[in-house]
């Protein structure tokens, strides 16, 4: 930007179009490897999504039309499972907000560790979201997990037994893997705020509290809008903890997992395909429900990880 | 500016919860290896007493008798050719991106953001259906190409952010002394943008490391499993014994390594994670 604005223009046209010959070349080989995986399996998908298409049974293929979608939005699986998606995705980024708000604040504010803290909650967002899931399993067992050892807890208390529990347990682990993300995005946000801003307030006579809700929180708008934006379409794709802890059991079955279960284990290409497509469209129904109803600017978000 | 006694406990009650909450999971796994077999369930949080049953176990019979150490390898390596290959390509993306000014650049990145907000499993399918026709399933080539897809953006966002911060002139002065842009971008960007490329390629590895969808659908075999997908294959001794003790020592074993490294690079970490925003 600066550097063309500085360039005379008699010289612009073959200088430029060599810097533009060169970033395109530059840029080439990563948009194709990203559209490789994305762009064409979608349209696949939707192509598949268009046939009765069973692997286990391939010669009965044949182009069927939107049937596929009738099925699976008529069938009560998919709305629970729907419905489990968003109840995991509202009440995890809900907790996370709240919490990972603290953290910040923790990290931000504390008179002493703050080192201390924030290389600590770096630790979940390292470990692999399986390793956490078997982690608080274990932890919940009925036979061998140390939580119904704490007082106040039941001893005979059976977490993956309800549908209640299991899934209060998948949120507890999904929470504890990505708050800290969260609170890294808080952070980044808390840190811009001008001290002197604090300070008037204190000469003013205001508490911490209302320090918190007039400045922090209406200053920070921006980055907490696009943090729970990025996190809400992470939470929808939920798949490896309910994997892990439940398979799915006591109805806590969520839409990536229906997805799976139709593509890889029943090898049922059209149906799975259908599931795929309408995952995807919820996602841009979010998305664009975010940017248009909240007036969040994705282009101020980035990749999470 | 001096802190009351109350003002302390408070904090101190705050960051010890925040320590906890961080270090529960981690502390528990590595209880449950360490406890011998027979007093797995006994619940308690700190082990009675310490056997390494379990580690032994997990590493017996070698590369073809143990269930850990291929998928480890597995891992190991997807991920480090993965990361080498993102960088490389996002090197080059993020460069023209924050250097040069070429039409299609908000494209790019809107394109990337789109990508990092994809749902994976909508093209598990037609990936699994694909690589089955062209025999790239379940080998380590089916696993790079998706990661390097989802690593992509990740890594262009970060390094787009870094390389903004590089002094502008540098190139122009190498430029002015006759190097080409190609030259001032090898000679002169490249070392100064190190920092910035470790930074994505921790972020990235740690991405590949941590995948599980890909790997549970596009692989069947330990010829490429990786390790979170092979712990949900772990089976016992026997029918009825649980695989507890083994999987908690392999999840130790692949968590360790990555805290140490997390801790020692921190900082750069937090930077990674925080200083992506960009405005196209």
């Amino acid at each position: 930007m600066e550097a063309s604005a500085q360039r005379a223009p008699a010289k612009v046209s073959s200088r430029t179009r060599s810097e533009r010959k060169l970033a395109w070349m530059l840029c080439a080989p990563a948009v194709l490897a990203m559209l490789a995986v994305t762009a064409y399996p979608v349209g696949y998908a939707v192509v598949l999504s268009l046939q009765k298409i069973d692997l286990r049974f391939p010669e009965q293929t044949e182009f069927i039309g939107l049937a596929n979608y009738g099925t699976v939005l008529s069938s009560e699986l998919w709305w629970t499972d729907v419905f489990n998606t968003v109840v995991i995705m509202v009440v995890s980024v809900a907790i996370e907000l709240v919490l990972g708000m603290a953290i910040a604040l923790v990290m931000h504010r504390a008179i002493f560790a703050r080192g201390a803290v924030r290389t600590v909650v770096l630790i979940p967002y390292g470990i692999i979201t399986v390793v956490a899931a078997f982690a608080w399993q274990f932890a919940f067992a009925s036979d061998s997990g140390f939580v119904n050892n704490l007082p106040l807890v039941p001893d005979e208390m059976n977490w993956f037994g309800g549908h209640i529990s299991s899934l209060a347990v998948i949120i507890l682990a999904e929470i504890w893997k990505t708050t800290p993300f969260m609170a890294l995005l808080l952070l980044a946000g808390l840190v811009t705020i001008d001290n002197g801003l604090y300070e008037a307030a204190r000469v003013d006579g205001a508490s911490a509290w209302q320090r918190f809700v007039k400045i922090t929180l209406p200053l920070m708008k921006p980055a907490i809008l696009v943090a729970v934006l990025f996190r809400t379409l992470e939470a929808f794709r939920v798949f490896d903890s309910i994997f892990i802890m439940t398979r799915g059991a006591q109805n806590t079955e969520s839409v990536s997992i229906l997805g799976f279960n139709q593509l890889i284990n029943r090898l049922n290409l059209g149906l799975g395909s259908a599931v795929s497509v309408l995952i995807f469209l919820f996602v841009l129904v979010i998305a664009f429900i975010f940017v248009k109803g909240f007036g969040v600017k994705a282009e101020e978000g980035r990749p999470g990880a | 500016m001096r802190h009351g006694t109350r003002e302390y406990s408070l904090w101190t009650i705050a960051i010890v919860l925040v320590l906890l909450f961080a270090l529960i999971p981690v502390l528990w796994l590595i209880s449950v290896s360490l406890k011998p077999p027979s007093e797995i369930i006994d619940q308690r949080f700190i082990p009675a007493s310490v056997s390494l049953d379990n580690y032994k176990s997990l590493f017996e019979g070698g590369l073809d008798g143990s269930p850990f150490l291929r998928p480890l390898i597995n891992s190991i390596a997807i991920a480090l050719i993965t990361t080498v290959i993102a960088i490389t390509l996002a090197s080059f993306t993020a460069y023209a991106i924050a250097r040069l000014e070429f039409p299609g650049k908000r494209l790019i990145l809107a394109g990337a953001l789109a990508i990092a907000m994809f749902p994976p499993i909508s093209t598990v399918g037609p990936l699994f259906d694909m690589w089955r026709a062209i025999g790239i399933y379940d080998t380590y080539l089916g696993l790079i190409i998706p990661y390097l897809t989802f690593a992509l953006p990740l890594a262009i966002y970060v390094l787009v952010a870094f390389f903004r911060e590089i002094p502008w002139d540098l190139e122009q002065a190498a430029q002015v002394d006759g190097a080409t842009p190609w030259q001032a971008f090898r000679k002169v960007i490249l070392p100064l943008a190190a920092p910035g490329v470790f930074t994505a390629a921790i972020l990235v590895f740690i991405f590949c490391w941590n995948d599980f969808v890909f790997s549970i659908s596009l692989t069947s075999s330990d010829a490429s499993r990786t390790v979170p997908a092979a712990l949900a294959f772990f089976t016992g001794e026997s029918t009825f014994t649980e695989p507890t003790g083994s999987i908690a020592a392999a999840a130790v074993v692949v968590t360790i390594p990555i805290i140490v490294f997390v801790l020692v690079f921190q900082r750069r970490i937090v930077s990674g994670l925080t200083a992506g925003a960009v405005k196209g």
